[in-house]
């Protein structure tokens, strides 16, 4: 089986700062991938270089999804081959009601596949069912896109549409963090109904909390712009235990080539 | 030298005076006629519409006061965060203006990219063809029967209306067959002393349309397909006049949202809205004049005098605008609000890319008990354009519980444009209760890379945030023209990424 996502040697900086410092990580079809680390360790500019985010700016190192030199491609045309970011911001879009703007999404996308507009009915189906897999209230669907979203919601909103974009790799950047146990089920559960054999997910995190509810394949430890461990469940056991700074001092032996 | 302004009108209006004192009175006050402008010519158009005498000797009076304000170098409003070359008045030719288009045999003649807009926005080939002026009977049949079709509409819409009472007829059949109605009006709102474009309006307005509602009578129709078709065809100087009736209702909506490419550079239009007890005016407007090309250069220079006043208790007038074209903007909706109870809205979004520039804004005038005012603005700027909003709510002294509540949100596209607030505020009544938000905004990275995050193409990106931006405003337009602005809003909005 090739890889979907094969990152070798990536350097990234943001403002002359060096972030990223010769990252690798394969990622195959249908795996879960955890990258966890400390603040400041390069784990949100992973999420923004691999989607694409122009103030990053990659100075060596190369990325390859699914067969395509994916930092070629534009922001938009990775999201229609599939790559989803959920933010750990999620952005307000005064104005602009979550139904017309994921309209907007889904038939971008179906032109990119060559496929005909979804019709409104069809549409709006689609739109309930993936909403009641997160719980989310259908009255947020006429909304402005996450405003006035309470925290929770905005993160249960990204995961709803990334239901309804239905990616190859899901990429989500601290989705857990400032959600409550009840919410963090939900969005889990959500995340846990969209694997499958031919979808990845990478889960970027600062706690091991999140992957007592998605089960990670491999677990990797990102410090200082490099994947300084990687091994299973038991990696973010231990390091739920003993911390940060244990896998700092242990780092040097522990690298993973 | 009449030096009666706007602030005198107000003063009268307040004073219960009746107003306008500068009515019908002969002067006679020649001065040398200057080449471009001159009684020769005001005569020549009056002729040319059949006018009764009246209604000359108030063009001749307005071109009189244009010359004196001509004489005095402080004539020329320059106070709008506005940069360009005056024009010059006695350069235009105001004859032949009205009306005059660049003349094509077909289709083919005409700049594509202008047929592409027309296209996109869903203007019937028939309509094209009217709009860019076309006229060969012998080559272009069809658009003589667009042109038949046009008139035995009107008509039929005219009937309906009369059977209620509704006067809904061009500016100059008004003053032919309700000149006491016009006589009694014009003027009364905006008097020609007003300001500059003003008094150049009153002593050259070519056409424009009349709007008579009576007691009691809600018109049945939005007041705009028909206008549509009215409106193509008149000239530089429009002048519109709407008088609502105790108890009457009317929406009203002036504009078209093809891009109307004229040879002529100054446009100087008036509209009058009289609104009586119980009385309500929606007025609406698209504007999208030529704005020239990306230095501006050939672009039309919008300077209009638009105003309402609430006369009777508890009336209501609403201006609604979107304004994309035009090289230059000057623009000011405002509502004198004399009733006690009344109430004045003001909606706009006031959009400019290239080297536009707009000055927009209203002015709220209260004047009477517990009056009401709301006034929401938006500007949304791009390229190196400027886009100013300035607005006065004024609470006279008598003006007891007076509400004004103000909202001026500005978006920028880029880091070359400009936005300004520019609110004036004057309050002589301890009741008064003034309220005024303003936010400045620029399209965020984080926006736009979300949406394209999610497969969104940057230019539909861009559409959806300013839509969503401008969403409460194109909200007050009536619906099909909502679906026409949104569409609008998005081919101005082409290629302003970045």
């Amino acid at each position: 089986m090739s890889a979907m996502l094969d990152i070798k040697n990536l350097h990234a900086e943001i403002e002359d700062n060096e972030i990223l410092r010769g990252l690798d990580l394969t990622v195959n079809p249908g795996e879960v991938h955890a990258i966890m680390g400390p603040n400041g360790s390069g784990k949100s500019t992973l999420a923004n270089v691999l989607a694409g985010r122009e103030e990053y700016e990659v100075t060596e190192g190369s990325v390859t999804y699914n067969g395509q030199d994916l930092l070629d491609m534009d922001p938009e045309e990775r999201a229609r081959d599939g790559v989803f970011l959920a933010f750990q911001y999620p952005v307000e879009l005064p104005g602009v009601s979550t139904m017309q703007f994921l309209r907007t999404a889904v038939n971008a996308m179906r032109e990119h596949r060559g496929e005909d507009e979804m019709n409104v009915a069809e549409f709006m189906k689609l739109m309930r069912e993936k909403a009641d897999f997160v719980n989310l209230d259908h009255s947020l669907m006429q909304r402005s896109v996450n405003e006035g979203f309470s925290g929770g919601e905005k993160k249960r909103a990204e995961i709803f549409q990334m239901a309804m974009l239905d990616p190859k790799l899901g990429i989500l950047d601290e989705t857990d963090s400032g959600l409550d146990i009840d919410a963090l089920k939900i969005v889990s559960e959500g995340v846990n109904k969209l694997r499958a054999d031919d979808r990845a997910f990478v889960l970027i995190t600062h706690y091991q909390r999140l992957l007592n509810y998605i089960r990670p394949d491999v677990v990797h430890i990102l410090m200082d712009g490099r994947i300084v461990k990687s091994g299973g469940f038991e990696l973010a056991e231990e390091l739920e235990a003993k911390g940060y700074e244990w896998i700092r001092e242990h780092a040097d032996d522990a690298v993973v080539a | 030298m009449p030096t009666y302004t706007e602030h005198d009108l107000i003063a009268d209006i307040e004073k219960e005076e009746g107003g306008y004192k500068y009515g019908f009175v002969t002067e006679t006050d020649a001065d040398t006629i200057p080449k471009g402008l001159s009684e020769e010519v005001v005569r020549l158009i009056s002729e040319k519409k059949g006018e009764p005498e009246w209604m000359l000797e108030w063009r001749l009076k307005a071109y009189r006061h244009v010359l004196t304000l001509l004489e005095d170098d402080e004539h020329y409003p320059r106070w709008a965060h506005l940069d360009y070359t005056e024009p010059d008045f006695q350069a235009i030719s105001y004859y032949s203006a009205p009306g005059k288009k660049p003349k094509y045999n077909s289709l083919d003649e005409v700049d594509p990219e202008l047929l592409e807009t027309f296209e996109r926005l869903g203007i019937s080939l028939m309509e094209q063809k009217r709009l860019v002026g076309i006229e060969d009977k012998e080559t272009m049949p069809v658009a003589v029967d667009v042109v038949m079709d046009s008139v035995s509409v009107a008509t039929t819409f005219k009937e309906e209306l009369a059977k209620q009472g509704i006067i809904f007829c061009s500016m100059g059949e008004a003053i032919e067959n309700h000149p006491d109605l016009v006589r009694e009006y014009i003027g009364s709102v905006v008097p020609y002393t007003d300001n500059f474009y003003a008094a150049l309006n009153s002593a050259v307005f070519s056409d424009g349309s009349f709007c008579y509602i009576p007691k009691g009578v809600r018109c049945p129709m939005e007041l705009s397909t028909y206008f549509r078709i009215n409106a193509a065809g008149t000239g530089q100087f429009e002048r519109t006049l709407i008088v609502c009736e105790d108890g009457g209702y009317v929406s009203y909506l002036e504009g078209c949202t093809a891009p109307m490419r004229d040879e002529n550079q100054l446009h100087a239009a008036v509209v009058e809205i009289i609104a009586k007890e119980d009385a309500e005016v929606k007025y609406s407007t698209i504007q999208n004049w030529y704005p020239g090309n990306d230095e501006g250069v050939g672009g039309v220079y919008n300077f209009v005098t638009k105003r309402g006043i609430c006369e009777g208790k508890r009336s209501k007038i609403s201006w609604t605008q979107l304004e994309t074209g035009s090289a230059v903007t000057w623009k000011y909706p405002s509502v004198i609000l004399k009733g006690d109870d009344s109430v004045g809205e003001f909606y706009s979004v006031a959009f400019t890319k290239g080297a536009q520039q707009a000055d927009t804004g209203t002015k709220m005038i209260h004047l009477g008990k517990r009056t009401k005012s709301t006034i929401i603005s938006k500007g949304v700027s791009a390229g190196t354009s400027n886009n100013s909003y300035r607005g006065l709510v004024k609470i006279n002294k008598k003006a007891e519980g007076a509400r004004n509540f103000s909202q001026c949100d500005s978006l920028l596209l880029g880091d070359k444009c400009g936005a300004h607030t520019f609110p004036y505020i004057e309050i002589n009544n301890s009741t008064a209760k003034v309220e005024h938000e303003a936010t400045t905004s620029k399209v965020g990275e984080d926006q736009m890379f979300y949406c394209m995050q999610r497969g969104i193409s940057e230019q539909d990106a861009l559409n959806l945030i300013v839509n969503g931006f401008a969403k409460q405003i194109l909200a007050k337009l009536p619906m099909e023209f909502a679906v026409e602005a949104q569409k609008l809003l998005s081919i101005q909005l082409e290629g302003s990424v970045g």
